[in-house]
């Protein structure tokens, strides 16, 4: 049995479903049968295929219970889905549950885990074998805390032991702060207890990959080097690998150390992951922490040198040994030994703050990243500017996106002190204005090395500058120079004044053009057989080789398809694109073509370099995929699968000549283009919302006008309805137009009239520009008015009438034909009453795709993708027969990440905040959508008390939903107003003070949370500006993991799953299963 | 910056910047794949007469240091990177690489495709190079190329070896417990510090030494060491050595061991690229055991020439050549690889047991 990591949330990402798919096709090639348990139905691993028996069910003890017992595995995997799966095989030790079935535990056992993963136990370990760690002492007073202080040295960290969310904890400078944070420290804490330890903060930061098999064969994957030091969390930092700044002795030290470390802890096979911290100033090392498990950084290593760790995991948890494996990129020699690399690797977080405005961008020991990028380049200055360019937030490098002499010194000052998501370029900027990479390095504690780095490329963008101002050209030799220190076209036109697609011809013109090199774990001591490129400027190109070598093997050159991927992950833009890539790919194996994969992001599975015939880990730009087009001249390229990146490529790389197939860039343009749109809307006589677009206030507040309110609003070119916002009356809208100015300049403002009350379904469908498929129509849960990426929804529709889905039938088909779509096609209609209002139709994949696939089991993607490549819908036998013959309901929840921003509100709107998602299946939809709860983490109660405020619009529909829980056996407490309509209809209910009209201490309702008094909340915020009062309550909900529901249909159907789960226990069925019916 | 020329025997060349050092030199040149450590491969005394590459793009990443030093100077003929770090980082350096080079003299090339270079070796094998700031002409470069002698039966070791013997101290705190003699063909200190630290009183001679003088001791052990060259081309060394078998134990690393697999009689034979890196997986026999190894020798002893009495007790795991010896009577052993790291892991430290352990059952 192998388990997943669930959904996508900040700090556990698609690393897992990489390391989860190795897993089960390296134990599948063993001849295992394979169990697979994930509640993500957007992974790769939880496709049918890749496992004997594929449970898409909550994560937790019951339903893996549940699960073992019916199918009774012999071992259990649990080190390669995240800290999700350890701590479920914890759990599920801890009750015994794996002793009663004769389960074993692969990889790590219950003693190991608890070992490295409980703070005092690692730190006591690591003294017994004689490592340095940050010291500390516990103080149970003030004169205790001040003896250690002063032992320790100031700062120091101040944790107070057993309280919730970090309260009494900080640094302390001096002796004055010290006193003040101790006292309430001890106080806070539940033991009396604070715990002072020696700050590292500012200290390097370095990491290192260790496998180990049962032999006690250990070797390093990969070092890894922090551009940012201690105090910011990894997974937030620039990293670089391998290691920069440590002499060998260093490093062979910090090497020693981790291979004592995984002999103590005992891990037994498979791979760990250990962060050392390093004093600049005397080069001490200390161990700050081990993961007995594959990590986000075991991704980024087996990226970084082409080494598969989670591969080789998964066959040493089964008993091979390292020298037992081949290495499958030299075919000659084992596994068992270390990557050397001849290239440099700079991986770059990717943040969306803009997302969460009420949240500060500043970085800090939790991580709020969402994705990253990685880029490769033979040095560092080059890789680094092609990963800033990988992003995708609109730089083209180590650009000058802002003045620095317009940046006024005191906010310099502050952009380097305060670490946050734009650093590395008011690093620039500092340096430009003349400071030296002392003082910078100063300021941030970021190593002179890399400063010195940066401040060569500027040096080098300053020469390009003075020398083309001088003699209005540039050699070839700077050019050539300025491609090797990174500098994209993109960059060089704006410096020669011109634009990039004429750079980028001048430059082909001059015979300056990217070469590419491979990535084989050996620094080119041995052949390498893994065709994994990334380019760079340099003399001999290893592509063309690696192409002629393939092409002989295969007894001639094959057709071949490229597969542009989604770059970094984002909200909005995930783990579902890749699986739609990745699918691609598959498929078009499959046909027989030799697929080619694009992309930039090395937590996927698509740049693992055995899904496609070749892998280019490069940024997914028009520049780098023109290199590579050059090159390969592919006889398809596929823009459809990768989310907005790609597709906002396909008009220029069209343009360019490159042949893109599937759905015409005049098609998509058609869906875009709101005008042309509305002209088609109309000429089919369907229904659209009233709409119009405005570029200034005024005209924004005349549409509004005369299409009445509320309005949706929201500027146009932007990605998950980014700044989109219901809008009630005109100074909101006023104020929004200011906004969307800022968010996409130059760009209308779109304005719809928003359909109040209506149930919105996402359609998803296949059209080979003839036949259209309606593969799924999804029903959500929520009104009209969320984003569809936030909404739960629910296959099939349990609330709409026959009619009306014939219609939507019908309009999809009609649709896709004018529309002339070859490949996926998504529609969000919305419906009230029986009119039927078109929202919005794209043309490519989208988000649900992959749900519809798990839910069906028809592969939407790979079909799409076998159409584009000349198949007929005909050839495939799909029948709505088929959708018809399932018997039970799948149910999509969104998972948001507003625990991690602190004082944001965790209110839904049309603009997408969600980062993950989970599916239940169930034969009724009131299970199958508690599964889906339970899988997001929202624990409905079976008992307690249940705190309901609504707005006074939905406080008539509460009545039933109250009543239905009274009769549950639930209790009810509910501000003055509510309380007053449900006591009025004869509902029992308690009533609670407003926090801000709370006379007694201790019975707000946001006091009753933090007591854990309340089981579960229901509130549904009033419009724009909701009071303080119900914002906290929420907020504290979060905070103490208290469900907390939004909006009336969630109650509704959060009732129905209670009362549904109340009645029987769950049931578990394998996707295979619910197929067969 | 002055432009220079990598220009090699079989007529490829490669274009790119000299460091400080003008001038012209020449030596086989060899690829190392080590990620750190560029200073131990400049003063490892068995790069002598070779021009080094190092695979890895950014050197002297962390300056250099009073330390990490192998030997007394620099014994590189050049020095090849794609790209010299002109800012270094680190506590204990003391000055850049690039300043240090130029301090030796030595010099050293940048901005040239390192990586087309190394796989040139791997496809065509080591061979010699010119490199040079002041000559860019073929005809001129491939006359000059025939006087630059050939690694094959160089005798480098007289190049490198001590002139006078020399005892090496003892650390604070560690009192002797043997005696041991080494044969300097260009002894890395750090092999010196290792015995020192295990209680081994280290009386260094020059390789000329006779195996009276070194006898003359009454050493527990002798130990041949690394050094450049070829083998067999040491024909001293390797009649002084088999006059000393049987005698007492002897251990030898690296040259150490192609000189006692010529001693007893065996052959010689060269690689075609070497191996010269940190990251070789090594399987010891005798304690099951697999260790990541440091490399550097383009010669290689061939078993089968050795009689049934020697056992192979380490095998290469990448390319299955032999990396280490005993004899199955005497006591002999001797290892291929470099247990003394540096650079490079630490993970067959222990194979100084193995002498120790012979000096212990000595009668």
């Amino acid at each position: 049995m192998i388990l997943g990591a669930g959904p996508i949330v900040i700090g556990q990402a698609c690393e897992f479903d990489y390391s989860g798919t190795q897993a089960c096709k390296a134990l599948k090639e063993e001849g295992y049968e394979i169990v697979l348990v994930n509640s993500n139905p957007a992974t790769i691993m939880t496709d049918p295929e890749f496992s004997d028996h594929t449970y898409i069910e909550p994560l937790t003890p019951e339903f893996l219970e549940a699960i073992i017992e019916k199918e009774r595995p012999d071992a259990i995997l649990p080190t390669l889905g995240g800290q999700t799966a350890l701590n479920l095989a914890m759990k599920l030790y801890e009750n015994g549950v794996l002793e009663k079935y004769k389960v074993q535990v692969l990889g790590a056992t219950y003693e190991v885990i608890k070992k490295a993963e409980d703070r005092e136990c690692f730190k006591k370990a690591m003294i017994k074998i004689g490592l340095d760690v940050p010291r500390s002492g516990c103080a149970y007073n003030l004169e205790e805390a001040k003896a250690i202080a002063s032992d320790i040295g100031f700062p120091v960290i101040i944790r107070s032991s057993f309280t919730l969310g970090g309260t009494g904890g900080g640094f302390a400078h001096n002796m004055e702060d010290l006193e003040r944070m101790a006292a309430l420290g001890i106080e806070s804490s539940m033991i009396h207890e604070v715990i002072i330890e020696e700050s590292i903060a500012g200290w390097k930061e370095y990491e290192l990959e260790v496998m180990r098999d049962k032999k006690d064969n250990v070797v390093i994957v990969c070092s890894i080097e922090n551009l940012d030091p201690m105090g910011i969390h990894t997974g937030d930092s620039i990293t670089v690998a391998p290691a920069q700044t440590l002499t060998d002795n260093e490093y062979q030290t910090m090497r020693d150390s981790s291979l004592k470390i995984i002999r103590e802890i005992g891990v037994e096979t498979g791979g760990s992951n250990i962060q050392f911290a390093v004093d600049p100033k005397t080069g001490r090392q200390v161990v700050i922490e081990m993961n007995p498990r594959v990590s986000r950084s075991s991704a980024l290593a087996s990226k970084a040198t082409g080494f598969p760790i989670a591969k080789f995991a998964a066959k040493l948890a089964v008993g091979y040994t390292l020298d037992e494996i081949q290495n499958d990129i030299t075919r000659v020699t084992p596994a068992c030994f270390e990557p050397t690399i001849d290239y440099c690797v700079v991986k770059i977080p990717r943040f969306t703050f803009e997302k969460f405005p009420e949240a500060k961008d500043i970085l800090g020991v939790q991580m709020k990243s969402v994705g990253e990028t990685m880029a490769i380049g033979r040095t560092f200055k080059e890789a680094l500017q092609k990963g800033l360019r990988g992003l995708e937030i609109g730089h083209t490098g180590l650009d000058n996106k802002l003045n620095y002499k317009k940046i006024p010194n005191d906010k310099l000052k502050k952009r380097l002190e305060e670490p946050n998501a734009s650093r590395i370029f008011y690093l620039k900027y500092a340096l430009q204005k003349g400071w030296t990479p002392e003082e910078v390095a100063e300021i941030t504690k970021i190593d002179i090395w890399f400063l010195a780095h940066i401040k060569d490329i500027l040096d080098f963008e300053r020469k390009l500058i003075e020398t083309f101002q001088r003699e209005d050209t540039l050699s070839d030799d700077l050019i050539r120079k300025a491609k090797q220190y990174g500098f994209s076209d993109a960059q060089l036109a704006e410096i020669m004044e011109i634009d990039e697609m004429t750079m980028y011809k001048l430059r082909k013109s001059k015979g300056i053009t990217a070469v590419f090199k491979l990535v084989d774990t050996c620094a080119a001591e041995f052949e390498a057989y893994t065709p994994y490129f990334y380019s760079t400027y340099e003399e001999e190109d290893e592509a063309v080789i690696q192409i002629a070598r393939m092409n002989k093997e295969h007894g001639g050159a094959r057709k071949k398809i490229m597969i542009l991927g989604g770059g970094p992950n984002r909200i909005g833009q995930g783990i579902e694109f890749d699986y739609c890539c990745c699918h691609a790919s598959f498929a078009l194996k499959e046909m027989g073509f030799e697929t080619i994969m694009v992309n930039s992001n090395p937590e996927t599975v698509s740049t693992d370099y055995d899904i496609s015939d070749r892998l280019y880990f490069e940024p997914v730009t028009f520049e780098n995929v023109m290199n590579i087009v050059d090159i390969e001249k592919p006889d398809g390229v596929i823009v459809q699968f990768g989310g907005q990146t790609p597709l906002n490529l396909a008009r220029k790389l069209r343009d360019a000549g490159v042949p893109i197939i599937g759905t015409s860039v005049e098609s998509i343009d058609l869906a875009e283009d709101r005008q042309k749109f509305s002209q088609v809307i109309d000429k089919l006589g369907f229904v659209q919302p009233a709409n119009g677009s405005a570029f200034t206030a005024a005209e924004a507040l005349k549409i509004a006008d005369q299409i009445g309110y509320p309005v949706l609003a929201r500027p146009s070119y932007v990605l998950g309805g980014r700044a989109m916002r219901i809008v009630y009356e005109r100074k909101a809208l006023s104020s929004f137009i200011e906004e969307a100015k800022e968010v996409s300049p130059g760009h209308p403002v779109l304005i719809d009239k928003f359909v109040e009350d209506a149930i919105e379904v996402d359609v998803d469908a296949l059209c080979d520009g003839e036949d259209t498929f309606v593969a799924g129509i999804m029903e959500h849960i929520e009104n009209a008015g969320i984003h569809s990426g936030d909404s739960a929804c629910v296959l099939p529709p349990p609330t709409i009438s026959e009619v009306v889905i014939e219609q939507i039938k019908n309009d999809t088909c009609t649709l896709a034909k004018t529309l002339k779509v070859i490949g996926l096609l998504n529609i969000q209609y919305a419906i009230k009453g029986r009119r039927l209002y078109v929202l919005e139709v794209n043309p490519r994949a989208s988000r649900t795709s992959p749900f519809v696939s798990k839910a069906t089991g028809i592969p939407l993607a790979k079909i799409a993708a076998q159409i584009m490549a000349g198949k007929k819908l005909k050839e495939f036998n799909l029948t709505y027969a088929q959708l018809e013959r399932l018997k039970h309901f799948s149910v999509k929840e969104s998972v948001l990440p507003f625990s991690r921003f602190s004082g944001v509100d965790i209110v839904l709107g049309p603009e997408m905040k969600s980062t993950g998602e989970v599916m239940g299946t169930a034969a009724t939809f009131g299970e199958a959508f508690i599964k889906s709860q339970i899988s997001a983490g929202q624990m409905l109660p079976e008992k307690g008390k249940i705190f309901i405020s609504v707005k006074d619009e939905d406080k008539r529909a509460i009545v039933f939903i109250a009543k239905r829980l009274v009769d549950l056996g639930f209790s009810l407490i509910s501000t003055r107003g509510t309380a007053k309509v449900l006591r009025s209809n004869g509902v029992e209910v308690e009533e609670t003070k407003r926090y801000d009209q709370g006379q007694n201490k201790g019975d707000s309702s946001v006091e009753l949370i933090e007591k854990g008094e309340i089981a579960l909340v229901i509130n549904t915020p009033s419009g724009e500006v909701s009071q303080y009062d119900m914002r906290s309550i929420r907020s504290s909900a979060i905070l103490h993991n208290i469900p907390c529901i939004t909006t009336l249909q969630g109650a509704w159907a959060a009732v129905n799953g209670i009362e549904e789960r109340m009645k029987h226990k769950c049931t578990v069925r394998s996707l295979q299963e619910l197929y067969k019916v | 910056m002055k432009k220079a020329i990598l220009y090699l025997e079989d007529g490829r060349k490669f274009i790119g910047q000299a460091l400080s050092v003008p001038g012209e030199t020449s030596g086989e040149v060899v690829f190392n794949t080590s990620l750190t450590g560029y200073q131990e491969i400049l003063t490892d005394p068995s790069y002598a007469g070779q021009i080094v590459v190092m695979t890895y793009p950014l050197i002297g990443n962390y300056g250099v240091n009073l330390e990490d030093v192998e030997s007394g100077k620099v014994h590189v003929k050049g020095f090849v990177a794609k790209e010299f770090c002109k800012y270094h980082s680190n506590y204990r350096a003391n000055k850049s690489l690039i300043e240090y080079l130029h301090d030796h003299n030595i010099i050293a090339i940048e901005d040239i495709d390192t990586r087309a270079l190394t796989r040139h070796l791997r496809e065509r094998g080591a061979m010699r190079a010119i490199i040079s700031t002041v000559d860019f002409d073929d005809r001129s470069l491939a006359e000059k190329m025939k006087k630059v002698p050939s690694m094959e039966g160089a005798d480098w070791v007289k190049e490198v070896s001590t002139s006078k013997p020399y005892i090496w101290p003892m650390p604070q705190g560690v009192t002797p417990v043997y005696k041991v003699a080494a044969i300097d063909c260009g002894i890395k200190w750090n092999i010196l510090r290792i015995f020192a630290s295990l209680g081994c009183e280290v009386h260094v001679f020059p390789s000329i030494a006779t195996p009276e003088q070194l006898l003359a001791i009454k050493p527990d052990g002798v130990f041949i060491s690394n050094g450049p060259g070829d083998p067999a081309a040491v024909t001293s060394v390797i009649s002084t050595v088999k006059q000393l078998l049987g005698k007492l134990p002897v251990f030898g690393i690296c040259l150490g061991q192609q000189i006692l697999g010529l001693a007893m009689g065996g052959k010689t034979y060269k690689l075609k690229f070497g191996h010269h890196g940190a990251n070789h997986p090594v399987k010891d026999f005798v304690y099951d055991r697999i260790g990541i190894t440091s490399q550097n020798h383009g010669f290689c002893v061939d078993l089968k020439s050795l009689g049934p009495d020697v056992e192979m007790i380490n095998v290469n795991l990448n390319d299955k050549t032999m990396e280490g010896l005993r004899h199955k009577k005497l006591p002999i052993v001797s290892f291929q690889h470099h247990p003394e790291a540096s650079p490079g892991p630490h993970d067959v430290h222990y194979l100084f047991e193995y002498f120790i352990d012979l000096m212990k059952r000595k009668p």
